[in-house]
């Protein structure tokens, strides 16, 4: 770790010059393998973030390149309440959809962690909606969603408990249930699985320990399980947040925003605006929008993963 | 004959069994066993449903009343031979392999090199630029893809395969290189510094001691980028106009669904044949996956 440094710190004159054209030579090598991702990296990431940036401040539309009109296009967005839904559409929507897969994947976390029969193979079949193409489970679930021959309808009408078909993706509040629960569904097994990773790596002598002082099974979840999983459940929850927040596919294939707009996230709304709607520009500006909160939900992990480090006395 | 009574007669020589002989038969039941199984049921419903709908024929599809839904009487192959010998289907097939194999290939190549420069040359800097290689991952395909369809128009590339095998690399080259990166890390040492005593040059040390080595951490990273490039869909769904170069997720999305009478039956054939690749793949590499995506968590 510390290799580069402890060397720099020693020495004459003479092998400090070697180990300086050593250095060079190191560098030399060093930026030549970096080359083709640096290259990739540059050319397809760096310049379109910066490009994203630049459109929007400007009003191009597709075909025409456009001319820079400063703060316009957010002045326009601030007043547009479709964009202030989308804002808070997409902030409900991550912060319900992470809360839930959390609890759940830990749940289920902690079941596989338990000695199972078939464990091996109960862990690969859950992890299968990862897997599977988001679209194409979408499309399953559209199916199931359908305003007519739902499945879920049709079994509580059969069991008695509603009346008549429920109109998943017609209403405003049913539909914003039914693609977070549809979100929540591909998004259990990889916090089950992440956090059952990190779950094994919790001795198992720190719970029979406290077995045997008498600690109930809450008590061990509550003073063991939880703060030795803590930096984990940041990082896994982080990605998690990230992914939610900036979730299009399924929003794009349950419902393309509607019913009036109500479902819309920022991601699809800047789809709509700027692909085929045409306006870069605009498009470009709620993408640019969602920056902060990108921002804001790294660094709060950051730091937060920073404090629990230095209150374990742990370096770095 | 119950479990907890096999663990109390043994003596406890296994460890990992630990307490678990606390646990009596029926409190395992309602605390693991009946949560499984609903965990497990609600999590390949859909799979279920898309199957069952891909072999039922139109007349059983909505009719409730007289055929149960949960099952098919005389199940049929119209909807998939439809699929494949009347739709665009397989092209689309062929285009996401094409796409996907490409460009796991280009990431793989990139981010060895990338990865064994930040975790072994050690150039001055390299610190920052692996802390930047894994910002690059955060960075989320929806806030690029606008900037990056201007972009792609400009070097003609727009509406072509080449579109999607040079973007998907953006997502692909900051995860591959930041696993790879650990999976250097693990190689000792020792094992480098004597090749260099024995005058091997940095390329050889990469070729022959590094990769070799590397291998489980090669395959992990290859089938993830695979799923993640079979899987992507918006840049596929900006970059892509005409029928022939889309990729199945959005070729059975745009092409498929059409007006308002939905083919179902077509369409979880679809979807079912879309994900049957990946599913196959993965069920072959399932460790290799999970540690792939354990191992980008933990670092």
């Amino acid at each position: 770790m510390k290799k580069g440094t402890s060397m720099t710190v020693t020495s004459p004159a003479k092998q400090a010059s070697a180990f300086g054209a050593m250095a060079r030579s190191n560098t030399a090598v060093g930026l030549f393998f970096m080359l083709p991702a640096a290259v990739f990296l540059l050319c397809f990431l760096t310049y379109p973030l910066g490009l994203g940036v630049w459109l929007g401040f400007t009003d191009a539309t597709i075909g025409r390149d456009g001319i820079f009109i400063g703060l316009e296009n957010y002045q326009a967005l601030a007043g547009d309440s479709v964009f202030w839904m989308a804002v808070s559409n997409t902030i409900f929507y991550t912060l319900i959809a992470s809360i839930l897969k959390f609890i759940l994947g830990l749940w289920l976390a902690l079941i596989l962690n338990e000695h199972l029969p078939f464990k091996t193979f109960f862990r690969a079949i859950i992890l299968l909606p990862w897997v599977v193409p988001t679209v194409l489970s979408a499309l399953a679930f559209w199916w199931i969603y359908d305003a007519q021959f739902s499945i879920i309808s049709w079994s509580l009408m059969e069991l008695g408990w509603i009346s008549g078909p429920i109109n998943f993706l017609g209403d405003p509040n049913n539909a914003r249930a039914s693609v977070i629960a549809a979100n929540v569904w591909r998004g259990i097994p990889f916090v089950a699985i992440s956090l059952l990773a990190g779950l094994q790596t919790i001795p198992q002598s720190l719970h029979e320990a406290a077995s045997l002082d008498g600690a109930t099974g809450w008590q061990r979840f509550r003073y063991i399980t939880l703060p030795m999983l803590t930096p984990i459940i940041a990082v896994v929850m982080t990605f998690s947040v990230l992914f939610t927040f900036t979730d299009f596919q399924l929003i794009y294939v349950l419902t393309k925003g509607g019913p009036v707009n109500a479902t819309h996230l920022m991601a699809t709304l800047s789809f709509q605006r700027g692909i085929p709607g045409g306006q870069l520009g605009e498009g470009a500006a709620i993408a640019v929008a969602m920056i902060p909160f990108l921002l804001a939900s790294i660094l709060f992990s950051f730091f937060g993963l920073q404090r629990r480090k230095w209150q374990q006395g742990g370096q770095d | 004959m119950s479990i907890s009574d096999q663990t109390a007669v043994q003596p406890l020589t296994d460890d990992a069994q630990g307490m678990s002989y606390l646990n009596r038969l029926p409190r395992r039941i309602v605390v693991l066993y009946l949560p499984l199984a609903v965990f497990v049921f609600v999590l390949l419903f859909p799979f279920y449903w898309m199957a069952i709908t891909a072999v039922k024929p139109n007349s059983q599809l909505t009719d409730y009343s007289n055929y149960s839904p949960f099952w098919v009487v005389q199940p049929t192959l119209d909807h998939i031979k439809y699929l494949l010998f009347e739709t665009s289907y397989p092209g689309w097939l062929w285009n996401t392999v094409v796409v996907a194999v490409c460009a796991t290939v280009l990431s793989l190549a990139a981010s060895v090199f990338a990865a064994y420069a930040i975790e072994r040359v050690r150039f001055s800097g390299s610190r920052p630029v692996g802390l930047l290689i894994f910002l690059a991952y955060l960075v989320p395909p929806s806030i690029l893809f606008i900037p990056l369809a201007v972009i792609v128009f400009k070097f003609g590339m727009y509406d072509s395969k080449l579109a999607l095998i040079f973007t998907y690399p953006t997502f692909l080259i900051p995860f591959c290189t930041w696993l790879l990166m650990g999976y250097f890390r693990s190689i000792p040492f020792e094992l480098e510094e004597s090749a260099l005593v024995d005058g091997a040059s940095r390329w050889q040390i990469l070729v022959r001691v590094i990769l070799p080595l590397a291998v489980p951490g090669l395959i992990s990273a290859g089938i993830f980028a695979f799923t993640l490039s079979w899987n992507e869909f918006i840049y596929a769904l900006t970059f892509i106009q005409s029928s022939e170069n889309k990729t199945v997720p959005v070729g059975v999305l745009t092409e498929l669904v059409r007006g308002d009478v939905f083919e179902w039956g077509s369409l979880m054939a679809g979807a079912l044949f879309g994900s049957l690749p990946v599913v196959i793949l993965y069920s072959f590499f399932v460790d290799y996956y999970v540690s792939s995506m354990t191992g980008a968590v933990k670092e």
